[in-house]
């Protein structure tokens, strides 16, 4: 039996259908991350996973309790970490982690030794108002207040949005820390680049779950050759290359636009179109869970 | 859980202490309005400017006229030719003009004898504000009417507030707008900023029932109300000199009552409102306005059209206000008024037992 198990969750608000038939399961002591831009449904499953709201239809499973029947008891059982920073600006770093842990009924030492490889970052300001602590430092308080009470399930709605390069990254070398003391873990990200830090991930767009692997299986599942192509107008190269046959797609995609190439695809060809275009460069390129994203975003 | 109980209490107390500005306002309020009604603001009418015409000043004029500008009251601003009465009242350089008739004397006198006599002065006054204009002119009549001895018609008294001061009348009724004020929509507002900011979606994935969280948030609300209370009671008492000759402590238990019915209402608006702003609107449009309009606190209930009459039946404070007033000015104890607590108890429970029920555990 798996950590959460979903089954044809569905839920809509008024006529926005925000989750479609979505099922999925996550297995116990798993990093799993969905990814998918605003607006997927991130956080309304994660609102229904917390029983936070009721479900149109379907069911799901969280640590073995429904979330309909036994709301009270996955409630005790689960950290939650909002998208937004979710504690009281007003009080200090130690104040919060005080009521958190007595919104618990648990003490601060019972669970010190789980969250000291967090919280002992930013112990040193625990004078400090929350509100007024960096977006790193905020996160790693709001973290170590939902480790408070030793949850067995975790979850954690956009930890890192908001947050600098380095602090995210430090966020997710945490989280491989707390998933090897067993710690099943749902995270959420828009962002492409933390997804290979999952065991497995969902890619989910407008309610639905597109594709679910490990960060390397989706990719392998991008059949296609793909380029990346630049020049010195890259505005022009892109709407130019999208005319050339062969070519199925062209996107902007960090400094470089991919291309992916279709059956009729011949570079020799290709070139030969473009040969005007002024420090046009191609070079063959690895596929990118973006690149899957963006793939079966557009079928 | 005794123990998170009280955390939950020490955190509410935290926010309340650190946010310095809302506790000064809070605090200060009560005390700038029992200043403001019992001393600035009144509808006792003092320096209205009169003049008077008169064709001669006989000594019976005189004598008026004298008696009138000894009253303080009264500012009398000299004798003006008839014509003039109209421009010295619309620039304002007057409120009031006395105009006595020729033979005043001599028709005085008459009239002091009982025998039947057409008018002998005419008061033509600024009628622009109603209060002053009715007020000036009670005034004016009973000087004046001395002055014609005929006071033995009428003997008037005014029993619990001789000297009819309006402070007596608006201290109930600051009583009832400051603890809505305070309970009702600050409790409103920090249930709401919970929901706002976040917070709210934590403590609901949590072992601990929100009411309980709730309930922890009141109490400190409650605390700074019952001080608020006696720091109002004192001001009352010792500032503006108000009687409370039917006892404090009547006073005191029908307002904790009226302390737990407006936290209540605090926690109605919250179940209702999502944002800090609405709960604010709310609060202040829903409740404030009743308060001051159809409580009794500064029209009287019998004033009002019917309509808004039977509407003031369910304004919390009306009957607080009627209460209050009964004990702290007539001298009544609190079991003189229990009909009226027993309809704030009644209020209290629904709207405890209606905001407990709508109180929703999840975010929908």
């Amino acid at each position: 039996m798996g950590a959460i198990e979903i089954h044809n969750l569905s839920k809509s608000y008024g006529k926005v259908q925000a989750l479609d038939n979505v099922s999925f399961s996550v297995e116990r002591g798993e990093l799993f991350g969905l990814i998918g831009p605003d607006g997927a449904g991130k956080t309304t499953l994660f609102r229904l996973l917390t029983t936070l709201l009721n479900p149109d239809a379907g069911s799901a499973k969280v640590d073995g309790y429904d979330i309909k029947k036994d709301y009270l008891a996955i409630r005790s059982r689960v950290g939650y970490m909002p998208g937004r920073f979710s504690l009281y600006p007003d009080l200090s770093v130690e104040e919060n982690l005080q009521f958190f842990a007595a919104l618990f009924g648990v003490s601060i030492d019972e669970s010190y030794e789980l969250i000291a490889p967090i919280y002992k970052q930013i112990e040193p300001f625990s004078t400090r108002r929350a509100g007024k602590l960096s977006g790193g430092m905020k996160q790693k308080l709001a973290l170590s207040c939902a480790l408070i009470h030793r949850p067995g399930v975790l979850f954690l709605d956009e930890p890192t949005t908001g947050v600098d390069a380095v602090s995210r990254s430090e966020f997710w070398d945490m989280l491989s820390g707390l998933k090897e003391r067993g710690i099943t873990i749902l995270v959420s990200t828009p962002y492409m680049d933390e997804a290979s830090r999952c065991d497995r991930i969902a890619l989910c767009n407008e309610g639905k779950i597109l594709s679910i692997d490990t960060p390397k299986g989706i990719v392998r599942r991008f059949d296609k050759r793909l380029y990346g192509i630049s020049a010195k107008n890259m505005f022009a190269l892109l709407g130019k290359a999208r005319m050339v046959r062969g070519v199925e797609d062209c996107y902007p995609c960090g400094e470089k636009h991919h291309l992916v190439a279709g059956h009729e695809f011949d570079i020799e060809y290709f070139k030969s179109q473009m040969k005007d275009t002024e420090g046009l460069e191609i070079v063959n390129t690895e596929p990118t869970i973006e690149d899957m994203f963006i793939k079966l975003m557009k079928r | 859980m005794k123990q998170n109980f009280g955390s939950f209490i020490r955190k509410e107390s935290l926010h309340i202490l650190r946010d310095k500005r809302t506790m000064l306002i809070v605090m200060l309020i009560p005390v700038v309005l029992m200043i403001l009604f019992g001393f600035a603001i009144s509808t006792e009418v003092n320096n209205i400017n009169v003049v008077a015409v008169a064709s001669e000043r006989t000594d019976g004029i005189r004598d008026a006229v004298e008696r009138l500008s000894q009253n303080e009251y009264f500012t009398f601003k000299g004798y003006i030719q008839q014509d003039e009465i109209d421009s010295y009242l619309r620039s304002g350089k007057a409120s009031a003009a006395i105009v006595f008739s020729p033979d005043y004397d001599r028709r005085a006198m008459q009239a002091a004898m009982g025998v039947p006599t057409k008018p002998i002065i005419q008061l033509i006054v600024d009628a622009s504000n109603v209060n002053t204009a009715g007020s000036a002119t009670a005034y004016l009549q009973g000087v004046l009417l001395g002055s014609a001895s005929q006071q033995a018609m009428f003997e008037t008294r005014m029993l619990f507030n001789p000297q009819m001061k309006s402070a007596y009348n608006f201290v109930p009724g600051i009583m009832g707008l400051i603890f809505i004020l305070v309970c009702a929509m600050m409790t409103s507002v920090s249930i709401v900023r919970e929901k706002e900011v976040g917070t709210m979606e934590i403590l609901l994935v949590s072992p601990v029932r929100p009411v309980k969280i709730i309930f922890a948030k009141m109490i400190p609300y409650f605390v700074i109300s019952c001080v608020v209370l006696v720091m109002i009671l004192l001001l009352a008492r010792y500032l503006l000199g108000v009687p409370m000759s039917g006892g404090v402590w009547g006073i005191f238990a029908l307002s904790l009552l009226y302390l737990i019915l407006s936290l209540s209402l605090g926690l109605l608006v919250s179940t209702i409102a999502n944002s800090q702003m609405v709960a604010l609107l709310v609060s202040a449009m829903v409740m404030m306005m009743p308060i001051l309009m159809l409580s009794g606190m500064l029209f009287p209930i019998e004033n009002l059209p019917l309509f808004f009459q039977v509407v003031s039946n369910i304004v919390p404070a009306r009957w607080y206000i009627d209460a209050v007033r009964k004990m702290m000015i007539q001298g009544l104890p609190l079991v003189a008024v229990w009909k009226n607590g027993v309809i704030l108890l009644g209020m209290t429970v629904v709207l405890l037992g209606v905001s407990l029920k709508k109180f929703n555990d999840k975010l929908e």
